[in-house]
């Protein structure tokens, strides 16, 4: 019996456990159609769908629970994805969306719109998204000097991340009121999210996570750092730029639809590293299946823990996740 | 391949470390850099594998200034090894030196059978082929250091630059390590140009040798001409003996500083 470290380097290893993640999300989006306050058997969900379009089952499956069961998938994948180029191009295991000012910007692009345009509420995600880019701009440029040192990139998005949070903050402690919306931002959420969010960020999600199936290779040969990537002719500024714009792209459409959703981005590139090793070629597909079935599961796990009313996926993943990882932890520790 | 270094001033910032260097790098030869800490040696190494953009001059590489040259396209006649490189995660030795493939293959297409090739080839010009499926981290730092010299063979350079190839490796992995490099100008007639600390062992693995002070090249030469005491005094600051071995390679035995800040206590 050979152990997962050695196991863990084999091409039919990676892909054995890359299927079984698939197999694994697609259990997820089933069961995310089938549990929450309308319990339906599998069976009446292919009857449901196939011959009675004008249910109410129908409208429950149709436009309630498959775009947000996708949402799930797709912000779990993008954030995920994320975290795994963060912590390539950082060369730093802690990195994840939030380090690049992401979610603080996210949020206090959010916070702004709810309180001077409050009957505005459906420009939520398109502030969001506008202020969780333009923070990571904002993070890039400052730690631009002939190049980006990730050690300064990282500095910068922790200084700036602190300072829109407090601005933030203090706009929450005076108009308390007209914010109430934002407290399902800050843990994350997906209640009532459905196709209108889908189609605001479904694009840039899947743009971005293109961008990271094809530098994949390119983000094994940074990981070996600047000067050995220069030596093998990588473009190691213009790669990097690249792929940082890819991961805030990803995250700030993942923030802006389901609000600070931090712990996926951290965690799940983690967990698959753990499973498959750093091979960026599997850890991006690897991040996108399992952040995708992680975001997912916990929103149906949300749903129907107290039923008839609802956990936030955010609650529920920094719930289940922590004990797990610590689990994979201890195991690789065995085995060093 | 002709390699040239004319004019070049090269530094970090505003600082400047080289000053008007003009040097040519001899083809098919192993050309070693030697000097003090901070005499400008990796600087200069640096600045001619087009790390460090140079300040004002150029390297030409036959007669083109090589930081206007399309980076992956340098890569596949210039290779190099930084003095401090780790390998990230679980990386087998196979893995390592398929990184060296980068610069000739084509964006998006998977490796060919000829990569496949040259990676063996590497493989077994470094006498790694046993070790091919090896995880890095299991292997001792010569071997280790072996299979990095093995990656950028990869690359099938005719001019290769490692910087202090030896460092933080005991005395027998360093003798493996450049006689590997030994070996492979002699059967390839491969270019080197590297920074090694140990006189002896630049003396005995190298063709010519450059010697740095204060950022410039002082004394440039084959191994017989620089290996002398007025000269490695000058540069190094130190008294020293020097001995020819029975294989006619000179070697030198350090005797004492002779910094004038420094206590003299040889006798």
């Amino acid at each position: 019996m050979k152990s997962l470290r050695e196991l863990r380097h084999l091409h039919t290893f990676r892909l054995a456990v890359l299927a079984v993640l698939a197999g694994l999300l697609v259990l997820v989006i089933l069961l995310g159609l089938r549990f929450g306050s309308l319990r339906l058997s599998f069976s009446e969900i292919i009857l449901t769908l196939w011959n009675a379009p004008e249910s109410v089952e129908y409208r429950i499956l149709q436009d309630i629970r498959l775009p947000r069961v996708l949402l799930g998938v797709l912000v779990g994948a993008s954030l995920a994805v994320s975290g795994a180029i963060l912590q390539g191009i950082m060369r730093n295991p802690l990195a994840s969306p939030g380090i690049i000012g992401v979610s603080a910007g996210g949020g206090l692009g959010g916070v702004l719109v709810l309180l001077a345009l409050p009957e505005l509420s459906h420009l939520l995600v398109p502030a969001a998204f506008c202020g969780a880019l333009a923070t990571a701009l904002c993070v890039y440029l400052l730690a631009w000097r002939g190049g980006i040192d990730p050690v300064r990139l990282i500095l910068s998005g922790v200084a700036i991340a602190a300072m829109l949070g407090a601005i933030s903050s203090t706009i929450l402690i005076f108009h308390a009121e007209k914010v109430a919306g934002m407290l399902d931002f800050a843990i994350g959420s997906l209640s009532g999210r459905s196709w209108p969010q889908l189609e605001q960020v479904g694009l840039y999600m899947v743009a971005g996570i293109l961008v990271a199936e094809l530098g994949a290779s390119r983000l094994n040969l940074l990981a070996l750092g600047d000067d050995v990537a220069t030596g093998l002719g990588l473009r190691v500024e213009r790669t990097r730029l690249l792929l940082l714009a890819a991961a805030a792209l990803l995250a700030a459409a993942a923030v802006s639809v389901v609000g600070l959703l931090g712990f996926v981005g951290l965690i799940a590139p983690h967990i698959v590293r753990l499973l498959i090793g750093a091979d960026f070629r599997y850890l991006i597909p690897g991040s996108l299946l399992f952040g995708g079935a992680m975001v997912a599961g916990c929103d149906t796990i949300g749903r129907m823990a107290l039923d008839p009313s609802e956990l936030p996926v955010g609650v529920i993943m920094s719930l289940l996740g922590p004990p797990f990882f610590l689990y994979l932890l201890r195991r690789r520790d065995h085995e060093a | 391949m002709k390699l040239e270094i004319r004019n070049l001033s090269a530094g970090y910032g505003r600082k400047t470390v080289l000053e008007e260097i003009n040097f040519e790098i001899p083809e098919g030869k192993i050309t070693t850099l030697l000097g003090p800490n901070g005499c400008g040696k990796s600087t200069l190494l640096k600045t001619i594998g087009r790390l460090l953009r140079p300040q004002r001059g150029a390297v030409y590489l036959d007669g083109k200034a090589i930081h206007t040259l399309d980076t992956a396209k340098l890569a596949r006649d210039l290779a190099l090894l930084p003095q401090l490189h780790h390998a990230p995660g679980e990386l087998t030795v196979g893995q390592l030196v398929a990184f060296g493939r980068f610069p000739h293959r084509r964006a998006f297409t998977p490796a060919s059978k000829h990569d496949q090739e040259v990676v063996d080839q590497a493989l077994e010009m470094t006498r790694l082929g046993v070790l091919r499926d090896r995880l890095l981290t299991t292997l001792s730092g010569g071997e280790r250091q072996r299979a990095w010299i093995a990656m950028t063979l990869a690359q099938e350079p005719e001019i290769l630059l490692l910087d202090e190839p030896t460092t933080f490796l005991d005395v027998c992995c360093q003798y493996e390590v450049t006689e590997l490099v030994r070996n492979l100008n002699r059967t390839s007639g491969l270019t080197v140009v590297m920074v090694l600390h140990d006189l002896n062992l630049a003396a005995r693995c190298s063709d010519r040798l450059a010697a740095i002070r204060d950022g410039k090249i002082r004394y440039s030469g084959t191994v017989s001409e620089l290996m002398k005491p007025e000269i490695l005094r000058e540069i190094f600051e130190i008294e020293t003996e020097i001995a020819v071995g029975t294989d006619g390679i000179p070697f030198c035995i350090p005797t004492g500083s002779c910094r004038s800040t420094g206590e003299k206590n040889h006798g």
